[in-house]
């Protein structure tokens, strides 16, 4: 069980969550996650991890509201439990000595990239941190980014704000900022992943991105994270989530991730009748 | 009258009566019902009471099984449950997926005439009697020794650690990485072969000792095992299985290729046959091939089964060479499970979409036996053929669990990335660190983790005898000479082999200002001394002998 302290809609469909988990908190590196139950009935899956305080037992959760359980956790209040919050997994993102490193987060990602930019930031490297989304009002934590970058550049989808489109503009932005990038992370959705990669690749820029396939466990037992990286296949959970972006097989990651889609729609369309049935119902006397 | 005759020997063997393979190919009850109370009772009165009970030898956890046969044979439940819970804290669950045919029930003399006895389900019987009672006896727990043991991981080895410790008077917790206790027992074995509320019940009774349960909680990552040395005097690692096995032919990455233990804990652990009213999502597929020939291959067919599919298993050798359980083998092949033998799979080929959509295999044929003493199988060359499917599950066994070794410089890891422990003692190569169960061995069985875990709780015990156990007793705040005696009996009857070995102990007042060290002997004299502060006169009265067994000093110090 763990408390939220705090639940908002950050911008629509994006939810930051408080929750109090000392144990998580004081061990959380960049680039971990927890693994998530939202009820005892509840489906176990993994979120990143997008800030922490030791000494008050907090970590700080940014997703995206997509489907049946990320409905249920958009549901929850300030005072509700989770069933279930248990980390931090997965490897720490190598924060290193690299020079220049461009963080590029999109979506949820936008989130789980602050503490590595922040660390590689306090590290001593130069930070560029590269926004992106759809749209201008689907931007957040932009001040607590100025502080840990250099250069904070923007790309939005629709050109309301910054760079209009997507992150394959990067290198264009990248010959505007008169300094070599030693190293790109990337922190999002798998199509925001695989774009930077090749996006990255003919420059031949280390790219690393943090996957995120289905997962159950997180611990290593039940293999269904696996990924395939460099003609070898590799569990997610413990041997990532980060990854060369430039070795993944990223056809197979997509495939992989849409396994459940359809269980997906059932229960999203079936659960929402039933409420607005149930509704109806109590509405009539 | 006459003396009445040597009673003639009884080999028939009551049959457990099972849900028809008609009625439970569909539904998730369990398939075997247990005896009825008479019944029990006439299969346990024809047991023959040995002298020198082979059935014992041979069971990992060295039940008294002539014991509580006797006891159910005269219809006493209460004191069977009792015979077994002496040296079996999990009775419910080893009735049931033991291989007692491989162990106890091997040995035992009827075997050669055919007419073993049933000791599985006769445990299995007592164990059920008692939760159809709705409350466990509690045994007397020994005064707390103020000694702390974490167990790593709640399955069937950890569960084990902790209640054998429990009732030495240790403080145990135990720390699982789920959110649910029992380990392979909650994730893996299905609900009809292992019903979830008998698990919970075992797992009850351990909170009812007093084991603290923590869920959630990753050893070596939550916190590092060093960390929690820090805090428990020692630690048993029960971590279990880690990544499943594949067998790197291509298309193993198609969706619909899932790992027994994604299989399985989809199923059992996240209530996947519910869905969707629970929310973890389970494909209901029409044709399942299951790789492998273990329990867990039979598990995930009759798991398949139920989901509604037409269930196959491909096994690379023949029916006589699988490694399950053969009561297992008859449940599958009773419920319609199709066995496809001297099979083995070279590519999984897939549609469009990346779903599996056919097996290509080989037949195979047996050659010369290998280093298991089984017979290897051998492809046949040019017999390649394509078999539709659209799920397979692969159950051909995993490594164990990477999260401590991973995490933990200093402990000795082997080659296929398991924790190195001591066959006898469990011991490993860190100080005060025990391990056992599939972490140390790979996959194995629940009664093999359970007698790993039993064997290490004692030489943990040992561990924790040998070192000067502070007691707390509240009884000798008066500081009674008797009441000193009676606790100092009472160390001795828990500590060491059978209290032959001196046990050392201290002993804390109950404000806890004093120190008093004292050390029993054979004679049961306390010999006694104190460390640093001044013991109360009325402690000093008891001394036959005197010297300190820590300054090493004769007399008072």
């Amino acid at each position: 069980m763990a408390k939220i302290l705090t639940k908002q809609a950050v911008v629509p469909n994006i939810h930051s969550m408080v929750v109090e988990a000392p144990a998580v908190a004081a061990q959380i590196q960049p680039g971990q996650f927890v693994i998530v139950r939202a009820d005892d009935d509840g489906e176990r899956i993994p979120l990143s991890v997008s800030d922490w305080d030791a000494a008050a037992g907090t970590i700080t959760l940014i997703f995206m509201e997509v489907g049946g359980t990320t409905g249920k956790l958009a549901a929850l209040k300030a005072g509700d439990d989770l069933a279930t919050v248990v980390g931090p997994l997965g490897i720490p993102t190598e924060i290193g000595d690299f020079g220049t490193v461009m963080c590029i987060g999109g979506c949820y990602g936008i989130g789980s990239i602050y503490p590595i930019a922040r660390a590689l930031k306090a590290r001593g490297n130069k930070v560029i941190t590269v926004m992106e989304s759809r749209s201008s009002f689907l931007l957040y934590w932009e001040d607590r980014f100025k502080k840990v970058s250099d250069t904070l550049i923007v790309i939005t989808r629709d050109g309301t704000k910054g760079y209009r489109g997507h992150v394959s503009r990067a290198p264009e932005i990248m010959k505007t900022l008169g300094r070599p990038v030693h190293r790109i992370i990337v922190n999002g959705c798998t199509y925001l992943l695989k774009r930077a990669s090749d996006m990255s690749r003919p420059y031949e820029m280390k790219t690393i991105v943090s996957l995120n396939p289905i997962m159950i466990d997180g611990t290593g037992m039940c293999g269904v994270c696996r990924v395939t990286v460099g003609k070898e296949t590799k569990f997610a959970c413990v041997h990532g989530p980060d990854f060369d972006g430039h070795l993944v097989d990223w056809e197979e990651l997509l495939q992989r991730r849409k396994t459940y889609i359809v269980e997906e729609e059932i229960v999203v369309t079936a659960s929402r009748c039933e409420d607005h049935h149930a509704a109806i119902r109590e509405q009539r006397p | 009258m006459t003396e009445p005759q040597k009673k003639k020997l009884d080999l028939n063997r009551r049959e457990m009566p099972k849900q028809s393979p008609e009625v439970r190919r569909f539904n998730f009850s369990e398939v075997a019902l247990g005896y009825p109370a008479d019944m029990a009772m006439a299969e346990a009165s024809r047991c023959l009471q040995c002298k020198k009970p082979l059935c014992v030898n041979n069971c990992p956890v060295e039940i008294n099984i002539p014991g509580f046969v006797k006891l159910i044979g005269e219809g006493d439940f209460p004191g069977a449950i009792r015979v077994l819970k002496e040296k079996n804290l999990l009775p419910a669950v080893c009735g049931r997926v033991c291989p007692q045919e491989e162990q106890c029930e091997k040995t035992c003399v009827l075997v050669k005439k055919g007419g073993q006895i049933a000791i599985g389900r006769l445990e299995r019987f007592a164990a059920d009697w008692e939760a159809s009672q709705g409350k466990a006896a509690v045994p007397d727990i020994p005064p707390a020794t103020g000694r702390k043991v974490a167990v790593v991981g709640g399955g069937p080895a950890g569960l084990t650690v902790a209640g054998d410790l429990i009732l030495r008077g240790h403080a145990v917790t135990i720390f699982e990485a789920l959110h649910k206790l029992g380990g392979v027992l909650t994730y893996g074995i299905p609900e009809f072969r292992l019903p979830k509320a008998i698990v919970g019940w075992e797992v009850e009774y351990l909170k009812t000792l007093g084991v603290e349960l923590i869920t959630d909680y990753v050893v070596g990552k939550t916190r590092t095992l060093a960390d929690i040395l820090k805090e428990y005097d020692a630690v048993f690692i029960g971590a279990g299985a880690g990544l499943p096995w594949f067998m790197n032919i291509p298309g193993e990455n198609l969706n619909g290729v899932y790992s027994a233990n994604e299989y399985l804990t989809r199923m059992n652990l996240m209530k996947g046959f519910l869905f969707p009213e629970y929310d973890t999502p389970i494909k209901r597929h029409r044709k399942v091939a299951v790789v492998g020939g273990g329990n867990v291959a039979m598990d995930c067919a009759r798991t398949a089964l139920r989901l509604g599919a037409d269930s196959k298993i491909i096994y690379r050798r023949s029916r006589q060479e699988l490694p399950a359980r053969l009561e297992e083998v008859e449940n599958a092949e009773e419920e319609g499970i199709v066995f496809e033998f001297l099979t083995l799979p070279i590519r999984y080929i897939g549609d469009e979409r990346g779903w599996v959509r056919q097996i290509e295999y080989l037949k195979m044929q047996l050659g010369e036996p290998d280093a298991s003493g089984r017979r290897s199988p051998v492809p046949i060359e040019g017999s390649e053929t394509l078999m539709d499917v659209d799920a397979v599950v692969c159950a051909i066994g995993n490594s164990p669990n990477p999260m401590i070794p991973a995490t933990t410089p200093g402990l000795q890891i082997g080659k296929k990335g398991n924790i190195v422990a001591d066959e006898a003692t469990g011991k490993t190569s860190m100080d005060r660190v025990w391990a056992g169960g599939d972490v140390v061995t790979g996959a194995a069985t629940v009664i093999l983790a359970m007698g790993a875990g039993r064997k290490a709780a004692r030489s943990i015990h040992e561990y924790l005898s040998s070192l000067l156990l502070p007691i707390r007793f509240s009884a000798f705040r008066n500081g009674s000479i008797s009441s000193l005696r009676e606790a100092a009996r009472c160390r001795m009857r828990s500590g060491g082999r059978g209290g032959r070995k001196p046990a050392i102990f201290c002993l804390t007042l109950g404000s806890a200002r004093y120190d008093t060290i004292g050390r029993v002997h054979e004679s049961q004299h306390i010999i006694y001394g104190h460390h640093g502060k001044t013991a109360p006169p009325k402690i000093r009265v008891i001394t036959e002998s005197g010297g300190c067994c820590v300054c090493r000093k004769s007399g008072f110090c």
